[in-house]
């Protein structure tokens, strides 16, 4: 192999004591050198600042960067919620609402139906009568179903239809964006410092909140579809009947909790609805908490906004003596006889709330309701005195292996030892601000990148080191031996560092979540490394050596 | 100060008669044990399931932990003491779309059986059945990958394949004493375990290519010496850094062993597996590789 033209350090010739016009030309590059690299170092104990204290003073934050290193979950304490949007329920809903639109546009040109019904995810439409009609129909107002077979027989035609795929796809991505942003409302009304809410792949959202009390309620929260209904009570049905099984067309079965005042005994009660539903929580412009006055327990108060206040309005002059049902995830809440009109589009929910709920039932209908039932895929929490007891250990014992660590190098290599941990010290710190300034996350893994580097910087000073004795011993002057061991070392170090460095940003880019973490911190700790202990170190020596007239290099 | 005297000329490649049955031993070994255990014993992060660390104010003896679980239907439940005498785990080993469920249903029972003795939920980790799978795929071929760009990139500094050939061969190794030792020991693979591959993978191929370098150079110096003899001059040569290398983690690594508590034992046991086997696997996995190859293949073909 040649020699690697990559590496090629300025070779010295061996210098004498008084300093020739060569080596002042060197000092003075030296010099140069020192100073930016001395400014770099500077630059990064300020990023590092806003990580130690929080007491900046105000212009701080006027001319330097005040992002502090992102401590994760895992080390902080809080929670860590993976979250699916079942896409299907959204698409299988948009079917559903479809098909009532279709009903109501049948009826408008007088087509007799003889059913029309919803299964799983077509649209099965029996009617008799011209079929270019409702051809027609379908060809203009409902371009986004796909006809999946037709058949006539007897002047009674049946007709199966799809969504088109591409309105599928639509409609999924739909769901996920409306899920994303309706839960991030949800726990900004919640009140979390520095909640973390981001779409992950196509179709899962990470929620992430650090040093959250009680998780368990935000998961409520956050998972509530807090879907809000209002259906008529079937009043001539017969619920005895329904509940064998002979459930009426077009009614459904829910049930209402009951809770007993004296003994607190929990009734589940069966009701018969009226299936279609008459409006939903979408015309939701407030939600509060209030209190009863009978019992003194909290409800929950909504307002409409106009067009839901005429809605309603509309909705209750039109079933007078009629049982309405308020329906909340397919639980009914109350089902009140309606009295009269009710116009000012007010409505409220009651069940039993305790504070809390009432409160957190305010904000999911406040902030909507989600498009499609979410499902937990991973939830890893944290609690604060945990996180705070294993980072406190950690710390101490990262922090006892490194001062062991540098003390060895001291004895062992005494000065030239000095210069190795003042390399590393500067390493730690370089790889910390750059995290701070990308505003990365430092994880459990993430430390244990960041060990790896360190035991790698570690490496890169002996291998140094011992070069540099070895040209000692074959008898070259200090510089000389400086010169060569670093020149020779350099290939080594530089290799196994890109090496390395190839195999984090294949991590990187393949790995998710812990591999990620692991691989950012030894990527910019890699990095930070072939600067420091190359040619930070080598600055040092030369200056010791050049400024002053060294007899003896101690190593 | 020196702690190896230089000029030392051990015959370390000689030796790979011995170690050749050596690590075939320890792969055998690591074969057997994850045959015998069914596999590696997955924790919750890959297999799915949930884990409740919970902390009472006062003692609880664990039978009455267990027989609240009980009555709460959670029989599934594993109930462990963890730490100190009122903090326990219990996990459920079971991968099930309903899990996120029970560990709730944990929660609560928790909650109200020992509410004067303020349970503190201290955490939860409930992974679904896709995750931890999707989760260790993703992470095995990240892996794959990366070792595909070490033994390109070697092979391309080094002009020769069988550089790079050797060194992924004893990360392999490496990986695979590493699996052997966490199977053995029946350690709970997780994600920490993890990382742990991951650092041997770094610091395992750092050790390589520092005496691959070292062969390089002396191949130029020694033009006309055999290429064993390279290798183990070039091992002497390095063997003071090797030593002062990973003594020096190895110092680091005893110390998190010992004073970083519970959380990372599993962890540094592992690391110290590694590292021991990330300083062999050079000498006598990579160099062999190399030598071997070269011999019989390079020239062979040169001979034809």
């Amino acid at each position: 192999m040649q020699c690697d033209p990559w590496f090629h350090f300025g070779s010295l010739s061996a210098g004498g004591e008084n300093h020739s016009h060569e080596e002042l030309r060197m000092l003075k590059t030296l010099r140069w050198k020192a100073i930016l690299y001395g400014a770099i170092a500077v630059f990064a104990i300020l990023l590092l600042v806003p990580s130690v204290t929080s007491q900046l003073p105000p212009w701080w934050s006027k001319i330097l960067p005040s992002e502090k290193v992102h401590l994760g979950l895992d080390l902080q304490g809080g929670m860590y919620l993976l979250l699916t949007v079942e896409g299907e329920k959204a698409v299988e809903s948009y079917i559903e609402q479809i098909k009532n639109n279709l009903r109501d546009e049948l009826k408008d040109q007088g087509i007799p139906v003889g059913k029309l019904e919803r299964e799983k995810d077509r649209i099965v439409l029996e009617f008799s009568g011209a079929k270019e009609k409702v051809d027609n129909l379908l060809g203009t107002r409902f371009t986004m179903l796909r006809e999946l077979s037709s058949s006539g027989e007897g002047g009674i035609w049946k007709v199966q239809m799809l969504l088109d795929s591409k309105e599928i796809d639509t409609v999924k991505r739909r769901a996920i964006d409306q899920a994303l942003e309706i839960i991030r409302n949800r726990i900004d009304q919640f009140g979390v410092s520095e909640p973390e809410i981001t779409l992950q792949g196509t179709d899962q959202i990470l929620v992430q909140l650090p040093g959250i009390r009680d998780p368990q309620r935000a998961i409520n929260l956050i998972g509530q579809t807090a879907l809000l209904e209002f259906k008529l009570v079937d009043e001539e049905g017969n619920i005895e009947e329904a509940l064998k099984g002979n459930i009426p067309p077009g009614d459904v079965i829910l049930y209402e909790k009951s809770v007993d005042r004296q003994t607190g005994a929990v009734r589940k009660i069966p009701l018969l609805l009226k299936e279609r539903t008459l409006m939903t929580g979408e015309f939701i412009k407030d939600a509060r908490v209030a209190l009863d006055s009978q019992f003194h327990e909290p409800y929950v108060a909504m307002e409409f906004t106009d067009v839901g206040a005429r809605l309603f309005e509309q909705i209750t002059a039109a079933n007078v003596k009629k049982r309405l049902a308020i329906i909340l995830d397919n639980n009914v809440y109350s089902a009140p006889v309606i009295q009269e009109r009710i116009a000012g589009g007010r409505a409220q929910i009651t069940g039993r709330f305790t504070t809390d709920q009432a409160k957190d039932l305010a904000v999911v209908l406040r902030s909507g309701a989600l498009p499609a039932p979410v499902k937990i895929l991973e939830q890893r929490t944290v609690g604060p005195s945990l996180g705070q007891d294993s980072i406190h250990k950690g710390i101490i014992s990262v922090l006892l292996s490194g001062i062991v660590v540098a003390i060895f190098m001291v004895v062992y290599y005494q000065y030239s030892g000095l210069i190795a941990d003042s390399a590393l010290i500067l390493n730690v710190i370089l790889t910390m601000a750059v995290l701070a300034l990308f505003r990365a996350t430092l994880t459990l893994p993430g430390i244990a990148g960041l060990v790896l580097t360190i035991g790698m910087a570690v490496d890169s000073n002996i291998l140094i080191n011992e070069r540099i004795k070895e040209e000692l011993r074959i008898g070259k002057t200090i510089r000389m031996a400086i010169d060569q061991g670093y020149h020779r070392a350099f290939t080594a170090i530089f290799d196994s560092h890109v090496a390395a460095l190839i195999s984090g940003v294949i991590l990187y880019q393949f790995g998710t979540g812990p591999v990620k973490g692991f691989a950012v911190t030894l990527c910019i700790g890699l990095l930070a490394n072939l600067f420091t202990a190359v040619f930070v170190t080598r600055v040092i020596y030369d200056f010791i050596t050049l400024k002053f007239a060294i007899k003896r290099l101690s190593i | 100060m020196e702690l190896i005297r230089p000029g030392t000329h051990y015959d370390f490649i000689g030796m790979k008669k011995i170690t050749l049955w050596v690590s075939t031993l320890a792969i055998l070994v690591t074969i057997g044990s994850v045959l015998y255990h069914g596999g590696l014993r997955n924790g919750v992060d890959f297999a799915g399931g949930a884990v409740i660390q919970v902390k009472f104010s006062k003692p609880v003896d664990i039978s009455e932990v267990r027989s609240a679980l009980e009555i709460s239907g959670s029989k599934e439940a594993v109930v462990q003491n963890f730490g100190g005498e009122n903090e326990f785990l219990i996990r459920v080993e079971k991968s099930s779309e309903d899990i996120e469920v029970i560990a709730k249903g944990i929660q609560t029972a928790l909650q109200e059986r020992f509410r004067e003795k303020t349970p503190d939920i201290q955490s939860v980790q409930v992974v679904g059945p896709m995750v931890g799978r999707d989760l260790k795929q993703k992470a095995a071929w990240a892996v794959i990958l990366s070792l595909l760009g070490i033994m390109i990139y070697i092979a391309l500094r080094f002009h020769k394949f069988s550089y790079g050939l050797g060194g992924v061969i004893s990360l392999f190794h490496d990986i695979a004493v590493t699996y052997g030792a966490i199977s053995v020991l029946n350690l709970e693979y997780n994600l920490s375990l993890m990382a742990v591959i991951l650092t041997i993978i770094g610091f395992s191929i750092n050790d390589t290519i520092v005496i691959f370098d070292r062969v390089r150079e002396n191949i130029k110096k020694m033009k006309k010496t055999d290429l064993v003899t390279v290798f183990n001059e070039s091992i002497n040569e390095c063997l003071g850094r090797t030593i002062l290398t990973t003594g020096t983690v190895m110092i680091s690594v005893l110390i998190l062993f010992f004073f970083a508590g519970q959380v990372l034992r599993e962890f540094t046991i592992a690391l110290i597996v590694g590292i021991v086997t990330g300083t062999y696997s050079t000498v006598y996995i990579a160099s062999p590789v190399v030598l071997f190859w070269e011999e019989h293949i390079t020239n062979k073909r040169k001979i034809r």
